[in-house]
């Protein structure tokens, strides 16, 4: 009787026992490495906007406070995106002409919102409060990041519900004083934990981990 | 050479049934080989087969139309509710897991123990463990509601930055069941190797030589394939004994962990572990009955084999009865509102016909297993098995349902309707498992044959008991 097999078979077989092996830990290397880049997360992608909004030179360059244009931050869940008539009340008087600010200018006579992009945007499973944040002591930039150094809005964090727990479980590690909240620039100081520790108790922070808090 | 069987098969009332031959006389190591690859290795196609193919495919197509229908709506096309969040998809998982228990007694304890009546019955009994663990596990995963996100259920590190709840017995049975369903089909594939060394063989076809050949991983039946062979064998049947015990006694935590009434009670592992043997070697006659008459299997499959099966479940049978005697005292003796509540609601509620079907299939109408006439009656047999099939199913759509019903508040009373989507999926999944089984039958050797062979006399040894270990050795040269 012919063989069946040709005397490679021998090698390919043993070979394949190693290869499907390395073949199936790089597909779960790859796909645990593509979820925590920036490929899937965003972090760090600057996000392109019509009109190019620069929160660098509003913030940083003009002074201009958070909740000048994100009215809502302290009262409602929603910070708030500001109507395109906030805008207007600067930009109808200076760079009136500017090119770049068109789509400001068409909103305005069509009555016809801006289309910015949302660059924090939580699945709709997600209840999140701003408010409850604010008030309790999470300053805008250990969420955010400095906003105040982007020229265009970008993602300081991954917004994944293990980031978002890290602080959940122990708030200690970033809450700061209520009257640095919209400081862009406060880091934390070298007794941070005794500091937030204490900054807990003041605020009577609570912070929950069970599943009905976020989904309810 | 053909065995002459009939007329040693006829057996005399006198005869003990634990005497009966576990093959008929006459066989030679190649008048084996030959019936049970030519099954295989046949080239027309029986037009039985092809029918009862083209009826479980009708099931199977049940099965595709519900899942698609469900993936696009969700479990609301489900008849469950807010009160009672299990049945259908729940009822179907225990049952099926349960009728897959009796392939790994088979395999595994019997092996262990050393019943040589196990041989001709375990091949096709560990391929209906392997199917019917295929449809139990489908439910839990549609019931999710998600299941291209039931990978959750296993703990993977992950952003979520989240575990599963590992005091859950949800998860435990992900791990029982997971396991159980790896170590069988290990344990199933160890034993064909040697079976598809002799298709490959046999086979005239070139393709059919290459496949075979490919799946025999390279078996020539040397004196070392088969020590490696006997000593894998028995360290997976070591694996798969304790299997036999743990799965349904993490299945029964899903009930006896929580603390509704009828579910909270320490009875309920032996009591789950009993049932799942009991509906199983059930589903092994449901199946063993009509492929040895159909396939000329009588000379291996003897009247032993169905008295022998018979026996295990009039025995289990019995400890089930015993569960429901005590489901019933317990209430009683607790003397807990609850409890009687419960009990009284099974027996004269809303579902009193189920229970009381239950208790007639499950526990009066076995009680005719006491007859040597009905154990070595195959139709009486098959009657009785589809029967506890049935009763066995009724059992746990009485523990998931009624429960769930009527619980402690009023407030939370509900009643439950399954619907047709309930109904078509679990049809699908009888299709499916029976659709699997006719490719089985056909495709792979669904009698060990190396292993009957052991059962040959031999001519040296001069007894009708040839000794497993030493004729094991003799290898697919002999066909």
């Amino acid at each position: 009787m012919a063989q069946l097999f040709h005397r490679s078979f021998n090698t390919l077989s043993k070979a394949s026992i190693v290869v499907g092996g390395l073949v199936a830990a790089t597909a779960l290397t790859l796909v645990a490495t593509a979820n925590t880049t920036s490929w899937t997360t965003y972090v760090g992608v600057a996000r392109d906007q019509t009109p190019p909004f620069s929160h660098k030179h509003h913030v940083a360059g003009l002074g201009i406070d958070c909740r000048f244009c994100h009215v809502t931050v302290e009262e409602s869940g929603f910070a708030g995106i500001p109507a395109t008539k906030v805008c207007m009340t600067c930009h109808s008087q200076v760079w009136v002409d500017a090119p770049i600010l068109e789509p400001v200018r068409a909103s305005y006579r069509t009555d016809k919102s801006v289309e910015w992009l949302r660059v924090h945007d939580l699945p709709d499973f997600v209840y999140f409060d701003h408010s409850v944040h604010v008030a309790k002591g999470v300053g805008c930039s250990t969420c955010h990041g400095q906003v105040d150094k982007m020229p265009l809005m970008w993602r300081e964090n991954t917004l994944n519900m293990g980031w978002c727990l890290s602080c959940h479980r122990d708030p200690a590690k970033f809450v700061r004083p209520k009257d640095k909240v919209f400081d862009m620039s406060w880091t934390p100081p070298g007794d941070q934990h005794e500091q937030g520790e204490k900054l807990v108790l003041e605020n009577h922070i609570t912070s929950k981990t069970n599943c009905g808090v976020c989904h309810r | 050479m053909q065995p002459t069987n009939d007329a040693a098969l006829q057996t005399s009332t006198a005869q003990p049934t634990h005497d009966l031959p576990v093959i008929a006389p006459g066989h030679t190591l190649a008048s084996i080989t030959d019936k049970i690859t030519s099954i295989v290795l046949r080239r027309d196609t029986p037009l039985a087969w092809a029918a009862g193919l083209a009826l479980a495919s009708t099931g199977l197509f049940f099965l595709v139309i519900s899942i698609a229908w469900l993936l696009a709506k969700g479990t609301g096309v489900w008849g469950i509710n807010n009160e009672v969040g299990w049945g259908f998809a729940i009822i179907n998982f225990v049952w099926w897991i349960g009728i897959g228990h009796a392939g790994t007694l088979i395999s595994a304890i019997l092996l262990l123990l050393n019943q040589q009546w196990r041989t001709s019955i375990n091949r096709a009994a560990e391929a209906m463990t392997l199917f019917a663990v295929a449809c139990a596990g489908m439910f839990p995963l549609l019931h999710v509601g998600r299941p291209w996100l039931a990978f959750w259920l296993f703990p993977i590190p992950n952003t979520m930055g989240v575990w599963p709840q590992f005091r859950s017995p949800l998860l435990w049975d992900v791990f029982a069941v997971s396991t159980y369903a790896t170590v069988s089909a290990l344990f199933w594939f160890t034993g064909l190797i040697p079976d598809l060394a002799t298709l490959r063989d046999q086979a005239k076809n070139i393709w059919a030589k290459r496949i075979f050949g490919m799946l025999s991983l390279g078996w020539r039946g040397a004196a070392m394939h088969w020590e490696r062979y006997e000593i894998a064998y028995l360290i997976l049947a070591g694996l798969s004994t304790p299997l036999v015990v743990s799965v349904h006694t993490v299945v029964s935590f899903d009930f006896a962990v929580s603390i509704v009434p009828g579910w909270h009670a320490t009875i309920l592992p032996p009591y789950f572990v009993a049932g799942a043997i009991y509906s199983g070697f059930a589903m092994v006659l449901t199946l063993m009955i009509p492929l040895r008459s159909a396939f000329g299997f009588k000379d291996f499959i003897t009247d032993r084999h169905l008295n022998n099966m018979a026996k295990v479940m009039l025995a289990t049978g019995l400890i089930v009865a015993y569960g429901y005697v005590m489901e019933a005292f317990f209430a009683w003796y607790s003397a807990a509102p609850y409890e009687l509540a419960m009990i009284h609601n099974r027996m004269f509620g809303a579902a009193w016909k189920s229970y009381w079907a239950l208790i007639l299939f499950n526990v009066a109408i076995p009680q005719l297993l006491w007859f040597r006439g009905v154990r070595l009656n195959p139709m009486w047999l098959f009657m009785i098995s589809i029967v506890v099939n049935i009763g066995m199913w009724l059992e746990r759509y009485v523990i998931v349902v009624t429960s769930l019903e009527r619980d402690f508040m009023p407030s939370a009373w509900a009643d439950y309707y399954p619907t047709k989507w309930d109904v078509m999926l679990y049809i699908g999944t009888i299709g499916f498992f029976f659709f699997a089984f006719f490719l089985f039958i056909r495709f792979l050797p669904s009698i060990a044959i190396f292993e009957m062979k052991s059962l040959v006399p031999r001519r040296d040894a001069g007894g009708a008991k040839g000794s497993a270990a030493s004729s094991t050795k003799e290898g697919t040269h002999h066909s």
